[in-house]
């Protein structure tokens, strides 16, 4: 399927999504479908370093966390309409993921995961610290009762716009797996040394992966502020988004973009669905059976059982 | 064949204490077929990887075509005109055989700006006609017995159109038989004006190929000339033989 015929595929997805959430005519699944969408967005941006090159990062509190309180520096300072907070929060974790990248890439495999863990605890370190944001006391986000929009209530607002997100980088991830990049980036995951040999710049590749994957996740952490109303660095670098974004693109499967998102809604849902009925203290149990379950039975994830034989795990053309 | 396509000079290269390239000096010709030999740990695979960019030399340089290459990374050096196969080969695996062919026209030729004659899928089908694969375009590299792998390694470095290739024991544990395959298949690629240098252990193999031959034992060039006079000189024979 080319790009553009996709991209009108996955909007009317989420159109059709956004008009079932309408139906139901309950507030709270908004509430929840938001986190279910905003993991979509965080789980493809982490496949497209984790999956795609192999780099696996554990330091995703960050980089959502440098979007939250990118949002919380904005509403203080210079108040602006939240996509714009977006676009700024995404590219501010971009340069993050950027710089992190820098200094980190020449570590491989274990090594870079653990650099990418410390550097969540230096940022939380370092936003805890700052009174400015609320340092250790959280910051409280007044949000407008209404949107301009079409009369939407404000968590119809943050929904419509994750759904959004998640279009923008579902569409960014299938489109790079399908190019040139994509290419280059399954070199590096399956032999960095030979993908010099063959003219792959890796590290200039490894730096887009780091920075793209950086952005988006800034993005997904941007509206966080206003859809909490309160926000803490306890909170904001919660190990659960760091478990979730990780697990959810493993079960999925990670060769391909349909994978993480067949993960984050899988278990998203799952979770949500738990917290109302069971507990919310169930949902990491959740989550951590399942990747029990699906490391023994599905290595590469639910997309795995239905890969060709031949291309099992590979990637299709 | 005056024309000097590749030029190593007092290289040197050690790992800690230990000298694992003392000064080498190598001057190759353009169109020239080049034999490299020396006992294990002579330091044959250091120098490829010294020239190739995948380890830095502490001293000396590498010119290649006209150009200091001393800082530039493996890719760039690709891009120049230097490929490399691997002494084990290295496929990318998750990628059909066509697919791993596609890497080098992807981001070496097309990135030099030029087009792939014929275009790409028609190239990559091209190429593994000629080292025989083409029926296996789309398996996975999992699926290649061990010489099948060798000769991709050696269709993925010739996807990139190189000047110079260079073949790093492409050869050793396989047959009598496939080897005479594999050395047919680098004579016809020196035909098509590709400067080779071949790494062997398997001397008849780089009797047959070689105009040249250069022996490395313990870092050092210690015979560099006419391959039949190489092989009966006196210090080339101690480092093989023992005295």
């Amino acid at each position: 399927m080319k790009n553009p015929l996709f991209i009108v595929w996955l909007i009317v997805a989420a159109a059709v999504t956004f008009a079932a959430a309408r139906l139901i005519d309950n507030s709270y699944a908004f509430f929840a479908g938001y986190v279910v969408l905003q993991y979509i967005v965080l789980a493809t941006a982490w496949n497209i370093l984790g999956g795609y090159t192999g780099y696996v990062n554990f330091g995703i509190p960050a980089f959502f966390a440098i979007g939250a309180y990118s949002s919380v520096v904005l509403h203080k300072l210079v108040p602006m309409p939240l996509p714009l907070m977006i676009v700024v929060g995404g590219v501010a974790s971009g340069l993050a993921g950027l710089g992190t990248g820098y200094l980190t890439l020449r570590l491989r495999g274990t090594f870079f995961s653990i650099a990418t863990l410390a550097m969540a605890v230096v940022m939380q370190t370092l936003i805890t610290n700052w009174t400015f944001v609320g340092g250790s006391r959280g910051a409280y986000m007044i949000r407008p009762a209404a949107t301009p929009y079409f009369g939407l209530d404000y968590i119809q607002y943050l929904f419509l716009i994750m759904l959004a997100l998640s279009v923008i980088a579902v569409a960014v991830a299938r489109a790079i797996e399908h190019s040139r990049l994509g290419y280059g980036f399954a070199t590096i995951r399956d032999d960095e040394l030979a993908a010099e040999a063959s003219g792959v710049p890796t590290l200039k590749l490894k730096l887009i992966a780091c920075t793209l994957s950086g952005g988006f996740m800034g993005m997904a952490g941007a509206p966080l502020p206003y859809y909490v109303t309160y926000l803490d660095p306890a909170s904001a670098f919660s190990l659960s988004y760091a478990v979730n974004t990780i697990a959810m693109p493993l079960i999925g499967g990670t060769a391909s973009w349909l994978g993480p998102v067949i993960g984050a809604i899988l278990i998203g849902t799952l979770q949500q669905v738990a917290t109302v009925t069971i507990s919310s203290a169930l949902s990491l149990l959740i989550v951590g059976l399942m990747l029990v379950g699906f490391v023994i039975m599905a290595p590469k994830g639910i997309i795995g059982w239905f890969a060709p034989k031949e291309k099992a795990g590979g990637r299709v053309p | 064949m005056t024309d000097v396509l590749l030029q190593v000079s007092g290289l040197s290269k050690r790992f800690g204490g230990f000298v694992a390239l003392a000064d080498i000096d190598l001057d190759v010709s353009t169109g020239e077929r080049l034999g490299l030999i020396g006992p294990n740990g002579s330091g044959k695979s250091t120098l490829v990887n010294c020239i190739s960019g995948t380890l830095r030399n502490e001293t000396g340089s590498v010119r290649f075509d006209g150009r200091v290459m001393d800082a530039l990374p493996p890719h760039q050096r690709t891009r120049l005109g230097l490929a490399r196969g691997f002494q084990l080969p290295r496929p990318f695996h998750t990628m059909t055989l066509a697919e791993n062919l596609r890497i080098p026209m992807l981001y070496v030729v097309e990135a030099r700006g030029d087009t792939v004659a014929g275009g790409v899928d028609s190239r990559c089908l091209a190429l593994l006609d000629m080292v025989g694969l083409a029926d296996k375009a789309h398996r996975l590299p999992k699926d290649l017995t061990q010489i099948e792998m060798r000769k991709l390694e050696l269709a993925r470095a010739m996807a990139a159109e190189p000047k110079l290739l260079i073949s790093d024991e492409a050869m050793a544990g396989l047959s009598h038989h496939e080897i005479d395959d594999i050395l047919m298949l680098l004579i016809r690629l020196n035909e098509q004006g590709v400067t080779i240098i071949m790494i062997e252990h398997i001397m008849r193999a780089v009797l047959a190929f070689s105009q040249r031959l250069v022996c490395l034992v313990a870092g050092r060039k210690i015979a560099d000339g006419d391959p039949q006079a190489v092989v009966r000189q006196d210090d080339v024979v101690q480092a093989y033989l023992g005295s």
